[in-house]
């Protein structure tokens, strides 16, 4: 008996051994070793099954192998911090901007000599210096107010409504919006609602909508007062920021607040995916959010908003001139090549990634599948992705308003936001005042850029 | 002789796996906390520069302090509250085992997972107030020493539960003769002769709640402002979460292990020496 144990145990011991040496690759033909190989560190989450098939099918076309590894939400930098220092590190990777730029500086290709790059639309919008391009963005995005415009109708039917336009798309300035908002919350029985907006997610991890997005738009404004030039450069230049909109913001986020389908007390254990689900069942009318939250509202089973009833207004702040504001338009993901990898795995990738934005195959995945309005002049007219919040955001980028930029880009660090992220907790649970976010605001800028 | 024939095959293994995941982290780890970088590969030496950034970082002292609070919280109540059910269930008393299994169970369910139900649970509670755990520090730091309690007690348990069945019957007895009442049986019989499981129990706890992580990430994840994130939680924020100090970090966790190392073995070194011979 105890001769059989251990003949089991040594086999035990040899097989997880043998485990252990065998090597988790998949790659089946080493040819293509030569060709070079794509390691490709996607982003964005919500793509993560078509990067996949759009590897299989790139895999099929040329024989060249695309390794398509997706960090989880919220983990990019841990996970890229962490791959990249392996020996088969990732050759694609992507940066948030310019001060991502500074972190993986060192690891960033000179981009100026391809392809890709001369396909961009706009060649300012990549992160470049005097010594090269090194991020190139791949997705156009656009977020402001998302609303359910059945509810809005429902609403703008009523006979005792308080005032007086009768239309949600009149809506052009934060005055008319508040009151609105206030007085449907005064009907929200009626309505079949909850609250006007979705709840104002304030878990941690969850609070970039405000500690990124609408904070960006008193920045943007503020900086517009001192340049005319791109207000995301001078974001990143601006070491003493002095928060002039803070009351702008406060009001907006009151309204958010004091409107919402939860209470306050409980909004601490909120995420995003709460607040997109109420969103889609028709609890709330408004939420705050961009383009690709259209993922988002169609997966939530139940969801009973239709998509010809999804529309954009912008976050108005009650800032001088805003009848002119449109949506907030930008981007925050940018491709850069890994410049440590092997001269073949660097031009198979740049070779990869000009073929998803250019040849037809590629283009119909970028456009159909992954929903991205994409920068370059590869993509005719006519080839823009279809679902309902995107063809929004092209809506308003063709009206005759102002765009604002992100200036959240320039934003000095993580720690920043953080900090921002939990001033505003403590706003919200009743335990610090307004005085005390601004405060941390400018006190936490200033040390981050330090 | 065979023993030594056959020596290296049975430590090899074991050396390999120690080198691989405990030697060369460890003293890469050490260099690494004397240098900045961004990834491990990119390291430059700046001296003792990250150590000094290290305590002058309010984050870091505030988590150290509140980790000892929760620490001596939680050792003191895990420990009385396993020996009191360890004494209970070894009366003998009617479904003793069912008991002592319905009791060990929660030490299965990994950290995160008790994280969430925990918070899950806490959250449904002061949903009647209208507030979370992360409405105010306090909260989160009762949260946690419930759950660490809820998780360890079980294992504790086991632990004294040997511990007090080892223990001749016939002392006890001589005891009872002698007409020691319980407090004193206790106190002069039984405490000092399961001073081994004790010792143990100390130390286990003691360094499971210094190093508490997942519980504390999944539970509160600091909120609010960081005032309940512990020494492993702070350390981990500094590494991936602010460019340019990984290297902080880096030298923050060498301070945390020395400090843990410093206490078990003080730990160690006192309940040790109270433990005697039958």
């Amino acid at each position: 008996m105890k001769k059989i144990l251990a003949l089991f145990l040594c086999a035990v011991l040899a097989v997880s051994l043998a485990a252990c040496g065998k090597k988790d690759d998949n790659n089946p033909s080493p040819n293509n070793a030569k060709a070079g190989s794509v390691y490709f560190l996607n982003f964005k989450p919500e793509v993560a099954d078509i990067y996949k098939e759009i590897a299989a099918k790139y895999k099929e076309e040329t024989g060249v192998d695309v390794k398509v590894v997706t960090a989880a939400s919220n983990t990019y930098e841990t996970t890229l911090k962490s791959e990249i220092a392996k020996t088969d590190a990732p050759t694609i990777f992507q940066i948030n901007g310019p001060v991502g730029y500074t972190a993986w500086a060192n690891y960033c290709e000179d981009l100026s000599d391809t392809k890709l790059y001369s396909y961009l639309t706009d060649k300012d919008l990549a992160v470049k210096n005097e010594k090269g391009v090194f991020g190139i963005p791949y997705v156009v995005e656009g977020y402001g107010i998302i609303y359910n415009n059945a509810i809005m109708e429902k609403y703008f039917a009523l006979k005792d409504k308080a005032v007086s336009i009768s239309k949600a798309s009149e809506i052009n300035s934060f005055e008319k919006l508040n009151a609105v908002v206030t007085d449907m919350t005064k009907h929200k029985k009626e309505l079949g609602i909850d609250g006007v907006f979705a709840s104002t997610s304030m878990s941690s991890g969850e609070q970039w909508r405000w500690t990124t997005h609408l904070a960006s738009v008193p920045v943007y404004y503020e900086m517009k007062e001192d340049s005319d030039g791109s207000t995301i450069v001078s974001t990143l230049e601006e070491n003493d920021i002095d928060f002039d909109y803070s009351q702008n913001f406060k009001k907006v986020f009151d309204m958010y607040l004091n409107n919402s389908t939860t209470q306050k007390g409980l909004l601490s254990s909120k995420s995003v995916d709460n607040a997109m689900a109420e969103f889609a069942l028709g609890k709330a009318a408004m939420v705050q959010n961009g383009n690709w939250a259209w993922e988002q509202i169609s997966n939530v089973g139940g969801n009973v908003v239709k998509a010809e009833d999804i529309k954009y207004l912008p976050i108005y702040m009650g800032i001088e001139g805003e009848e002119k504001q449109g949506l907030c338009i930008g981007t925050e993901n940018y491709l850069a090549i890994n410049k440590n990898a092997s001269a073949e795995d660097k031009k198979a990738s740049i070779a990869f990634l000009e073929w998803l934005f250019s040849s037809e195959t590629g283009k119909d995945y970028v456009v159909n599948k992954l929903n991205f309005i994409a920068p370059f002049n590869t993509f005719k007219e006519d080839e823009m992705p279809s679902d309902p919040l995107a063809r929004e955001i092209l809506n308003w980028m063709n009206k005759d308003v102002n765009n604002l930029e992100w200036t959240f880009n320039s934003f000095p660090s993580q720690q920043f936001k953080e900090d921002f992220g939990n001033a505003l907790l403590e706003y919200v649970q009743g335990s610090k005042d307004w005085s005390h976010v601004e405060k941390t605001f400018r006190n936490s800028w200033k040390s981050e850029r330090q | 002789m065979a023993l030594k024939k056959y020596f290296p095959v049975f430590v090899l293994p074991t050396l390999l796996a120690f080198i691989i995941a405990f030697a060369v982290p460890f003293i890469l780890g050490l260099f690494l906390s004397f240098t900045e970088f961004t990834t491990v590969v990119d390291a430059q030496w700046v001296g003792i520069a990250n150590y000094v950034r290290a305590f002058s970082n309010d984050d870091f002292l505030n988590a150290l302090w509140f980790t000892v609070k929760f620490t001596v919280v939680s050792v003191i109540t895990i420990n009385v509250i396993a020996f009191a059910l360890a004494s209970l269930l070894t009366k003998g008393l009617k479904g003793t085992n069912l008991f002592r299994t319905v009791f060990f169970m929660p030490n299965l369910i990994g950290g995160i997972v008790l994280g969430y139900i925990w918070q899950l649970i806490i959250n449904g509670v002061l949903q009647f107030f209208d507030v979370t755990i992360t409405y105010d520090p306090k909260y989160g730091f009762w949260g946690l020493v419930i759950l660490m309690n809820w998780q360890l007690i079980g294992y504790m348990m086991v632990i004294y539960i040997a511990g007090i069945q080892n223990i001749p019957t016939d002392l006890q007895d001589a005891s009872k003769v002698d007409g020691a009442n319980r407090w004193q049986t206790l106190r002069n019989v039984t405490i000092p002769l399961v001073m081994p499981s004790i010792t143990i129990c100390l130390f286990l706890t003691i360094t499971n709640s210094f190093k508490l992580f997942d519980q504390n990430l999944a539970l509160t994840a600091g909120a609010p402002s960081k005032q309940t994130a512990m020494l492993a939680l702070d350390i981990y924020n500094t590494f991936y979460g602010r460019i340019g100090w990984e290297g902080v970090g880096q030298a923050k966790a060498v301070i945390f292990f020395v400090i843990v190392a410093i206490i078990s073995f003080a730990q160690l070194a006192m309940t040790r020496k109270r433990e005697v011979e039958q």
